[in-house]
């Protein structure tokens, strides 16, 4: 069990990290070259103006039409993501961690906050799956994957959170904790989890063709 | 509402006869299929068609954008994303390794259930463009020979005769002589002037309007005269801007009927093109035909109706005689506002000439697409039933503004007519359709 414990928090947090942007290079540059060959005119369309305008649309809450057509969803998923991206990056147990192995360190969430926080992901994570098993066309879309992804995203906050409170078994949570978390990264370049970095991309480029060619809003 | 136990007909996949469908995948093969679409995914398929799919977090929160799904009931294989699902994703996922009966289904799907309105693309939080996807398909549709016979047909004569309607060059001068000595009759000096070199305005029409709606080119002569605009129209083939090959996925075609158009215009020396009431049209000229002849914005400035009549409107070239009485309400064409944002401009028209306006809900580019664009009306009679009934939620649309006091529906757009037609008809809303240039025609100081 130490040999375990001492591989996933080890080599193995090198290696995800590698994977992580070494996966998220590698593959934004094949899109980009791929672009370049087969789709040349998105570079000639793409306005930074217009990007920045479309993206700021998307990622304010409720600036959107659709987002204001489903208030509960809108919350929920701002309320979701911010939870997901803030809490790792701040987890008290991470910032030492890392101020103890590599020096540094920096400003670390309360120890209520975070564990608030992850319960909302906790939550949040619920409330995809029960959207996606009860709205027909949500449960029409989906595939193994999608539910898988659900258990990845989960999982380091589930273990994370055991571990952290020291519940019986808190050891095993541990190892469980830092392997999920090393998978959830190493899914991110490879899965649909991808839209992360896809997504300034993707929303960025109709806001071009909308704002710059068609003069049109696209929220 | 009458007609709704066919629902479940049409919504059955594959219930509807089409020959050009049936006929072009009995000559298909497994073997044949992978073969071309392997190719198709090789070279054309690349980092747009790749982030789309991948990106798609399968939210569904594209649904309601459809007028295809919230008029079926919500049925979840009319969503954006649900279309995609049962086309390009099974394509990709297996390779093309596709049965001749999956390439029918997908090819009505393509065709018939997604207008390319790009509606979604506003509710989609990655604006993923589902009618770049669906065009996707159609492109492997049209490879494959496996076509709806109605629309092929349209696409046959734009190849044959560079217009939509079989109009043979002499048909196209004499209707344009024909229409001048109508409007002598009232306006005895106007005039249509045919190839005039150096003229400000080259004015193109969509191959339609010689054929079934010839009064639409009367009209626009008198506002070009009242306006005393220095215009004129092309004798030989260029004059029509429609294409419909565009919708076919028939790109090459696309490409030849644009440059032809662009150069009939170049051709005269004419500054610049004004594009008559018609929306799919100006998507060709203005979003795709450009681009496919590798510039980003078309050779010469290219404006639609729209933009034409506000600009004489504003600088005072016509004048309102007497406002359009009735109430009037705006349907927003797809190609034209999301495609444009001519929505203002349209209002502005409106607004000028109109007494009573009454807004649909939603509208601008938020406003719910006619069902006729995209080449789905064009598709024909075989699906006329699916159309209405794909487009309940435009005929409450209508209800609604009538409620209002709502009597006539204007619509700058051909397809849009056709499409609002067909509804109105069916859904018994007694509303009267009208071009912008029908009602300016009918309010303008004659000169
Ligand atoms: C990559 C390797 C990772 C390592 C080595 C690691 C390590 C740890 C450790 C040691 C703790 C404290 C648990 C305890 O006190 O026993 C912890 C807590 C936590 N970790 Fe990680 N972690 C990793 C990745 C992740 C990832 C990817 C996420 C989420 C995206 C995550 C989310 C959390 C959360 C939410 C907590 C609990 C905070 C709380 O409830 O206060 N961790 N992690
Ligand atoms: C900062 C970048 C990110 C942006 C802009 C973003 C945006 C989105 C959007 C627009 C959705 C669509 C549905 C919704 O609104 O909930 C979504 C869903 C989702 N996101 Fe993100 N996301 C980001 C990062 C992440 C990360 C880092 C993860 C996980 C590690 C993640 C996990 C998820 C999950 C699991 C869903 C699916 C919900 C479902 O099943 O319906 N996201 N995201
Ligand atoms: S018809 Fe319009 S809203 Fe529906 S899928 Fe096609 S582009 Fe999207
Ligand atoms: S809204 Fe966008 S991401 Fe969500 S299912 Fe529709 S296309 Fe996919």
């Amino acid at each position: 069990m130490h040999a375990i414990y001492e591989l996933a928090g080890g080599f193995l947090v090198w290696a995800a990290l590698v994977i992580f942007a070494g996966g998220t290079v590698i593959r934004m540059a094949w899109l980009a070259a791929t672009a370049r060959k087969k789709d040349a005119a998105v570079f000639h369309y793409f306005s930074f103006y217009y990007a920045l305008r479309s993206i700021l649309h998307w990622i304010v809450p409720f600036a959107s039409r659709n987002m204001r057509l489903h208030p509960v969803m809108t919350a929920v998923t701002f309320i979701f993501h911010l939870c997901l991206i803030i809490t790792p990056i701040f987890a008290a147990a991470h910032v030492i961690l890392i101020a103890e192995s590599w020096g540094g360190g920096w400003w670390y969430l309360p120890d209520a906050a975070a564990d608030i926080m992850t319960l909302t992901v906790i939550l949040g994570c619920v409330f995809f799956l029960i959207r996606r098993i009860s709205k027909k066309d949500v449960r029409y879309l989906s595939t193994a994957g999608d539910y898988i992804l659900l258990v990845i995203v989960a999982a380091p906050f589930l273990s994370g959170y055991w571990s952290y409170h020291q519940w019986s078994g808190f050891e095993i949570a541990g190892i469980v904790h830092m392997l999920s978390g090393e998978l959830l990264l190493i899914c991110i370049p490879f899965t649909r989890l991808f839209h992360m970095i896809l997504f300034p991309f993707t929303r960025g480029y109709a806001g071009s063709e909308f704002g710059g060619m068609r003069s049109a809003r696209d929220w | 509402m009458k007609k709704q136990n066919n629902l479940n007909n049409t919504q059955n996949p594959g219930q509807i006869h089409d020959i050009g469908i049936k006929r072009g995948a009995g000559r298909l093969s497994r073997e044949k299929i992978a073969s071309v679409l392997e190719k198709l995914i090789e070279t054309e398929g690349g980092a747009r068609l790749s982030a789309y799919i991948n990106t798609c977090v399968h939210c569904g929160l594209c649904s309601d954008a459809c007028h295809h799904y919230l008029s079926r009931g919500c049925d979840p294989r009319f969503s954006p994303a649900g279309k995609v699902k049962q086309t390009v994703s099974t394509i990709l996922a297996k390779k093309g390794k596709v049965s001749p009966e999956f390439i029918k289904r997908t090819c009505e799907i393509a065709f018939t259930e997604c207008n390319l309105c790009r509606r979604c693309q506003l509710y989609c939080p990655f604006g993923i463009d589902i009618s770049y996807l669906m065009l996707f398909i159609r492109r492997a549709c049209h490879l494959l020979g496996v076509v709806p016979q109605y629309i092929q047909d349209t696409a046959h004569s734009h190849s044959a005769t560079m217009n939509q309607m079989w109009v043979r060059d002499d048909e196209w001068i004499d209707t344009l002589q024909w229409q001048e000595e109508e409007a002598r009759d009232e306006i005895p000096d106007l005039r249509i002037p045919i190839d005039k070199q150096g003229a400000d305005i080259f004015y193109s029409v969509i191959g339609p309007e010689p054929k079934f709606r010839p009064q639409l080119i009367y009209q626009m002569a008198v506002i070009m005269h009242a306006a005393g605009a220095d215009w004129t129209l092309p004798s030989a083939p260029g004059w029509d801007n429609s294409d419909m090959c565009m919708y076919t996925g028939d790109v090459e075609m696309t490409a030849r009927l644009k440059k032809v158009h662009f150069e009939a215009a170049i051709g005269l020396k004419n500054k610049r093109i004004v594009m008559g009431e018609c929306g799919h049209a100006f998507r060709s000229v203005y979003d795709v035909g450009n681009r496919l002849l590798g510039w980003k914005m078309p050779p010469l400035p290219t404006v639609h109706a729209i933009s034409f009549y506000s600009e004489l409107l504003e600088e005072g070239r016509i004048e309102i005689d007497h406002k359009f009485e009735r109430p009037v309400t705006f349907h927003d064409p797809c190609n034209i506002v999301r495609g444009r944002g001519l929505h203002e401009t349209a209002r502005y028209i409106i607004n000028r000439v109109c007494k009573t306006f009454i807004e649909l809900e939603p509208n601008r580019e938020h406003n719910f697409c006619c069902g006729a664009g995209g080449g789905v009306i064009n598709c024909g009679p075989p699906f006329k039933t699916k159309r209405v009934e794909s487009n309940k939620v435009k005929a409450d649309q209508l209800a609604a503004a009538r409620e209002k006091g709502a009597e006539v529906v204007i619509a700058p757009c051909h397809n849009c007519h056709g499409g609002l037609e067909e509804i109105i008809e069916h859904y018994e809303l007694g509303m009267e359709l009208m071009f912008l240039s029908d009602i300016l025609y009918e309010c303008i100081k004659k000169k």
